[in-house]
């Protein structure tokens, strides 16, 4: 503390620092001045295009949207645009029985998509560290899906789990009177949608565990396996928690990307009318959202869902963080 | 006339594109314009026939017709998406009857035909006024087809039941939709593995195509949850489903375009355009079809209007474009190659269309079928939801199909057109 204070410049006198400084003293404060700008203003305004963009498609939007969703703006309704009509959207929404299966179809399609891709993506990933016969075309091969677009993704899927020409169907056929429904049932539509997120995301988890295992040095397991623990004892008690970040990590993403999931539901209803099923059997929060806006043309409603989905989301990433902290503070 | 009108839009057109704005004329007048035209379903060419706007084309030298063509939902969605946003319409957009009233409301949106030298009297006053704003002073769309309804049935899978094939009998076999049901219930059991009709959401409109109001009354007031022809259509839908006579494919669905191919059911509710559908989408079914009258005997389902967004950069060339799609003589045509019905009274006494029988539909003699069929159906009644909520009631009888309780999908239902169609 003290030695700090030393060494703060002592203050020039009252008087040189009145005097008019001569030119060449005056270029030298211009060019320090300059020098400091440089230095303090710089960093601003190489991260001035980000915020300038954020400004423009993120923070922009995030207002206009809290706009409208005091509004019962609807396009079919000429003049309803400038109509306020306060939090009446809000309320409605908090009791809105379609809103609340929305929730819970997020909350369960996000669950059983999540563990299972999240468990598998660690198995290949595993498997991919070991040292294989072509290992760089099997390492690539686990991220042909994430690469394919989720329409193609949903084009297959669809006709694998179509009630009347679908393989899945066929191969059950022995096992069952009916053919399945796969969009009739809860649970069943859940599996199609999750298997179709799963598909698609673990090759991309995989890759980054892959990445995080190659990282863990070769003699902890040269060691461990001089004291006899076999492969398995390995993976659980030397990789699983060499990996604990990238994990917390890929749940952290996992679970945003799961809360905002739309594009495999809303292709999976393959009616259009973006209603998830006949009874909103898989419509998650997202596509009810769409649904609102699009379909029903309900402008300041399907605003007020987003407004309330993006504060779910800040809520369910803040739990996410105090989790981390403590799994952090365990480790200490 | 006509010919002016062209240069004129040309010239437009011309403006527009070398973006001098003020009444300059000195415009290049052989500028090529592109038009692109978004539609649903075949409005005005199969997908492997494109005659008419070929002739077109070759008609106007500079004038290139580029379609875009979605399923029937997601056109109707890109369209109000684009009109909100200003930009990214088509130069022509095509709406549907049902959806239309849910775009009057923005009239500012749209180039006025009123005002574009249209003889509006050769359509029907109330085909006119649907698309045209409560003080009748802006019309947003030229009326392309009208949906006559008939019944489209497999001759091979009724041979199959043991039920006569011809049309004349057939008809008399339905002439109420209790009687249809009825045939129904006779043609599941001796034919197993094969349905009756497509999906109960296709089923219920059809039943609705004879009724005047049905989810609006005449002063635009949401009636649906009271209108004893709505209920009685879905409860007659909801005994023929429990009968096992539905084959539960959604409607324009693919699963419902594989049914049609793989002869999944034996009738459908065959408004005109239907015939294009099948056409287009099981061209190997051919001689398999034919036409009979629809039950109750007369009925309307769909049509379609032609737009011109007023975002649009050839607004003058797609105007022109619009009124020649829609004339009469070009009506014709696309009855007698697609199916659809010309929505202009005059031609249907004209023996072009009159004489007309379909090959794909062994000769079913169309051009008097739906005539006929139009002969005493009402002026029906949409409003701005109407599109939607038809839309749910596809989707709740689509649930009765898979199992819900009937009294439950009502009940759902009803709440989400409350939702949908209410104050907000």
């Amino acid at each position: 503390m003290t030695a700090r204070l030393d060494r703060v410049p002592p203050t020039p006198p009252e008087e040189t620092r009145r005097r008019p400084a001569d030119p060449p003293h005056r270029r030298q404060a211009w060019r320090s001045r300059l020098y400091r700008w440089d230095v303090k203003g710089s960093p601003y305004l190489y991260i001035l295009p980000f915020f300038g963009l954020f400004a423009v498609f993120g923070l922009f939007p995030l207002v206009y949207t809290a706009v409208i969703s005091t509004t019962s703006w609807s396009p079919r309704k000429p003049g309803s645009e400038d109509v306020s009509v306060g939090l009446d959207n809000y309320t409605k929404l908090l009791s809105d029985d379609s809103f609340h299966n929305a929730l819970i179809n997020t909350f369960g399609i996000g669950i059983i998509s999540t563990v299972p891709q999240l468990l598998l993506a660690l198995g290949i990933a595993h498997l991919l560290n070991y040292k294989l016969r072509g290992r760089l075309f099997l390492r690539m091969g686990v991220l042909v899906p994430y690469i394919t677009s989720v329409a193609a993704v949903a084009l297959i899927f669809n006709q694998i789990f179509a009630r009347d020409f679908g393989l899945l169907n066929w191969f059950l056929q022995p096992f069952m009177d009916n053919p399945l429904d796969w969009r009739a049932e809860k649970w069943a539509s859940w599996l199609a949608v999750s298997a179709m997120v799963t598909w698609h995301w673990t090759g991309y988890n995989t890759l980054i565990y892959l990445a995080a295992m190659q990282t863990i040095p070769y003699e902890l397991y040269e060691s461990a396996s001089i004291d006899g623990a076999n492969k398995w004892q390995q993976f659980w008690h030397i990789t699983i928690p060499s990996l604990r970040p990238t994990i917390i990590f890929t749940v952290i993403v996992s679970t945003i990307g799961a809360l905002q999931l739309f594009a495999e539901p809303f292709l999976f209803d393959t009616t259009r009318n973006n209603n998830g099923g006949s009874e909103r059997q898989f419509q998650t929060v997202v596509l009810y959202l769409y649904q609102q806006f699009w379909t029903n043309g309900r402008y300041g409603y399907a605003a007020a869902i987003a407004w309330t989905l993006f504060l779910i989301t800040v809520v369910i990433a803040l739990v996410n963080f105090l989790l981390v902290r403590r799994i952090r503070s365990a480790d200490d | 006339m006509r010919k002016s009108g062209i240069v004129a839009s040309l010239v437009g057109t011309a403006l527009v594109l070398t973006a001098c704005g003020g009444g300059s004329d000195s415009a290049d007048p052989n500028g090529e314009v592109t038009l692109t035209i978004n539609v649903f379903g075949d409005s005005f060419s199969l997908p492997d026939n494109r005659s008419l706007y070929d002739e077109y084309e070759k008609a106007h030298s500079g004038v290139k017709i580029v379609e875009n063509r979605s399923d029937f939902g997601t056109h109707h969605q890109n369209l109000q998406a684009r009109l909100t946003a200003g930009s990214g319409t088509a130069d022509l957009e095509v709406i549907e009857v049902g959806q239309v009233s849910g775009y009057i409301g923005q009239p500012d949106k749209f180039v006025n035909f009123k005002e574009k030298d249209v003889d509006t009297g050769q359509w029907t006053e109330s085909t006119v006024q649907r698309a045209s704003t409560p003080d009748g002073g802006t019309l947003i769309g030229l009326p392309t087809d009208i949906g006559g309804l008939a019944m489209c049935y497999r001759t091979d899978l009724f041979a199959q039941a043991g039920l006569p094939t011809n049309r004349d009998e057939v008809s008399a076999l339905w002439s109420t939709w209790d009687e249809y049901v009825a045939l129904g219930d006779q043609f599941v059991a001796k034919a197993p593995g094969v349905k009756w009709f497509d999906a109960g959401g296709h089923l219920f409109t059809g039943v609705l195509g004879a009724e005047k109001e049905t989810y609006y009354n005449a002063e635009g007031d949401l009636v649906v949850e009271t209108n004893k022809a709505v209920k009685n259509a879905w409860d007659l839908t909801v005994r023929a489903i429990e009968d096992g006579q539905s084959a539960a494919l959604p409607e324009f669905s693919p699963e419902w375009n594989t049914g049609f191919q793989q002869g999944q059911f034996a009738t459908i509710t065959c408004p005109a355009w239907m015939m294009g559908y099948i056409q287009g989408n099981a061209a190997d079914t051919k001689g398999k079809w034919d036409i009979a009258k629809i039950p109750g005997g007369s009925g309307n389902w769909g049509g379609s209007y032609v737009t011109v967004p007023s975002q649009g950069k050839n607004q003058d060339a797609a105007v022109e474009l619009a009124k020649w799609l829609t004339a009469p003589e070009q009506n014709i045509k696309l009855f007698k190659s697609i199916g659809n019905f010309p929505s202009q009274k005059s031609t249907w006494e004209q023996p072009e269309v009159a004489d007309f029988a379909s090959e794909f539909f062994s000769g079913a003699p169309a051009g008097k079928i739906f005539p006929e069929s139009l002969e005493n159906a009402p002026v029906q009644v949409y409003g701005p939801q109407s599109g939607v909520i038809g839309g749910t009631f596809s989707g709740a009888l689509n649930s009765v199909e898979q199992g819900t309780d009937p009294d439950e999908a009502w009940e759902s239902a009803m709440n989400d057109i409350k939702a949908a169609a209410g104050d907000g």
